[in-house]
């Protein structure tokens, strides 16, 4: 009887979920920096504990994408654009990819991060975090930017967070120059096969204050068609 | 002829109990859609809606119903076509109830979004068309009212798209939303309580013999309009609202207000919807007994026999307390990402257009005007998902019953003729 009724006409809502999505993304993160610390104290039995929470919330992240995906077919009239809202969707994913690449290439290989460097490395660490925080921060107004028809105020509120959202991404751009910068310097003293996978690491840390802006990035494309 | 003097009183009570079944099919499941979106937002519980439905309802169908009627009983169908042989229409009518019962009870119970209007219509059209003559048609009439079927849609989704936008910004893009909400959702109240009030004053009283004049009708339709908004405001400034919840979402507040202003939506979108559907099971009921009591005469200036629009109503509200219950509960368990704020603009604009169409005579289908206003404020960008597909089934459906019901009745007829002629 249910169909008989105009209430099949409205469809199920995408934004609490995608809102649900970019919190899981972000408490697997989080992870990052207990993980890190667990690895500095070479306590490699916690440190396996916390991949495998990072895996298990990468994975519960991937089952809600791919439900978001199925619940979202082309006939449906949104207030936003189907393909941007999807594409959000996969920009948000990869976020919690990344964390889980991090974790699972350091563990793999025991990684330390130099005793020099660690500081700077932490302050690097949550600052990337920091951003991805501030994305999932502006994800959660879409519930108040529906109730406001996606225009006025709301907007603004919005369009401040993604504006800070890039400046916290440029800050971790210079803490990863001066980051590498200083690894260089040692380099010598490091076992080179170590030095390859530390920039790498560095690169991929730096990925998730990136890909944070571009979450940025496309929530802005959202709001700016129509 | 003979046979309306020998049996017409068996006639009339044939065609009383199908327009009562028709009626009471109308109360267990076309009510639904009307309550839907106001226990879809969680506005109401079941149980207040059911109650809201039975007294709006009733009174709709009973104060501004009359109209409708009229145009099903007679302004379909070119009566000096039946002067000879009214035994004619007389079969025709119970055939087109006949017809119309048949396919409602059909599509419900395979879960089919039909109008009953569409089918009434699509009915009385048949019989006359096929069974008697295609001339016997009033065709200009029925094609206003199918017209009438694109346009109203079309236009309350308009209203809705205006009246989105203005609490937009009125209260949401605003400082304090909470306090522009407190402040104009009177004034929506104000709003449905004039339309409604006035469209009765106007054109439903007329059978109760009150003569109201124009400038006193509209005094009265403020003074009503004004004691539901002082009404509304009591309740507002009532509400507690919690400060928690403030925090985290920042609307959670303001769409308690809203809730309010629902509640106000729900009676007048169950007001128009009694005040129009109800001669789908009423007006060739009409139709049937006023051929029989003026012994065969087809009597165009006759009003509607006293007993008739309550009958009308008894049965949608017969139907709602008997099964509409089962109907209402499926839609409020569902779960439907669908605010107060949202219902209230559809719900408000939809009942606007219906009741209007019910003060002009114009049958039209309240499921449709309703879902016009849905789509209206998601133009305004302010429903998440709307499932097209279904809005689609919806209009197919409209299409589907004009024929389907056209043809049961011919069939119906056909039958009738056989049987008492």
């Amino acid at each position: 009887m249910a169909r008989n009724s105009i209430l099949g006409v409205f469809a199920k809502s995408p934004i609490k979920p995608l809102e649900k999505h970019i919190r899981l993304v972000v408490k697997c993160s989080n992870q990052l920096i207990p993980f890190f610390t667990a690895c500095h104290e070479q306590n490699w039995s916690e440190a396996a504990k916390i991949r495998r929470k990072i895996s298990k919330l990468e994975q519960d992240a991937d089952a809600l994408k791919r439900q978001l995906r199925l619940e979202l077919p082309g006939g449906l009239f949104m207030p936003v654009d189907r393909a941007d809202l999807l594409e959000l969707l996969t920009q948000q994913d990869k976020i919690a990819n990344r964390s889980k690449d991090i974790a699972g290439r350091v563990l793999g290989r025991k990684l330390e991060i130099p005793t020099k460097l660690q500081e700077q490395f932490s302050v690097y660490l949550a600052r990337c975090i920091e951003a991805t925080e501030k994305a999932a921060e502006a994800i959660n107004e879409l519930d108040d930017l529906l109730e406001t028809g996606f225009s006025g105020r709301e907007v603004a509120l919005v369009e401040n967070m993604i504006n800070q959202l890039d400046e916290i991404e440029d800050d971790t751009d210079l803490i990863q120059i001066a980051l590498r910068k200083d690894l260089l310097a040692l380099e010598n003293d490091l076992n080179p096969v170590d030095v390859m996978f530390l920039y790498q690491i560095i690169d991929w840390v730096g990925d998730l204050a990136d890909l944070a802006e571009r979450v940025g990035a496309r929530l802005e494309i959202l709001l700016a068609r129509k | 002829m003979d046979i309306l003097l020998n049996s017409g009183s068996t006639l009339v009570i044939i065609a009383a109990v199908v327009g009562l079944f028709m009626a009471w099919g109308i109360g267990a499941n076309d009510v639904a859609n009307a309550m839907g979106t106001s226990v879809g937002s969680k506005a109401l519980t079941i149980k207040q809606a059911i109650i809201i439905a039975m007294v709006f309802e009733f009174a709709g169908a009973y104060l501004a119903g009359g109209e409708v009627t009229s145009t099903i009983r007679k302004g379909i169908i070119d009566a000096s076509f039946f002067i000879d042989s009214p035994e004619l229409l007389v079969f025709g009518m119970i055939s087109a109830l006949f017809a119309a019962a048949t396919w409602l009870l059909i599509a419900s119970a395979l879960g089919w979004p039909v109008s009953t209007t569409h089918s009434i219509v699509g009915a009385i059209v048949g019989f006359a068309a096929m069974g008697v003559s295609v001339d016997a048609v009033t065709w200009s009439k029925v094609g206003g009212i199918v017209g009438s079927w694109v346009i109203t849609p079309l236009i309350s989704g308009v209203i809705a798209f205006l009246i989105f936008n203005s609490a937009q910004k009125l209260i949401f893009d605003t400082d304090k939303p909470l306090q522009q909400a407190k402040r104009w959702v009177p004034l929506y109240m104000f709003l449905a309580g004039f339309v409604l009030a006035l469209v009765t004053i106007k054109k439903g009283l007329k059978h109760l013999d009150l003569h109201i004049g124009n400038a006193e009708g509209f005094i009265y339709a403020i003074v009503t309009a004004i004691i539901v908004a002082l009404i509304g405001k009591v309740f507002i400034n009532r509400i507690q609202f919690d400060e928690s919840a403030a925090l985290k979402t920042h609307y959670a507040n303001v769409e308690k207000v809203f809730a309010l202003l629902m509640i106000v939506t729900a009676c007048a979108m169950a007001f128009a919807h009694g005040s129009n559907d109800v001669a789908n099971a009423i007006g060739p009921l009409a139709a049937v007994v006023s051929i029989v009591d003026n012994g065969g005469q087809i009597a165009a200036k006759s009003t509607i026999a006293w007993w008739i629009l309550p009958l009308g109503g008894f049965g949608i509200v017969a139907g709602l307390a008997i099964f509409g219950h089962k109907v209402i509960a499926t839609i409020g368990t569902g779960i439907t990402h669908l605010t107060p704020s949202r219902g209230f603009a559809a719900e408000l604009a939809a009942a606007c257009t219906v009741v209007i169409s019910s003060g002009a005579g114009l049958p039209i289908s309240t499921t449709q005007t309703l879902v016009g206003a849905v789509l209206g404020v998601g133009m305004a960008r302010g429903i998440a998902a709307i499932n097209l597909g279904v809005v689609r089934n919806i209009v197919v459906s409209w299409v589907i019953t004009l024929p389907v019901g056209a043809g049961l009745s011919i069939m119906f007829f056909w039958m009738m003729k056989g049987i008492f002629a």
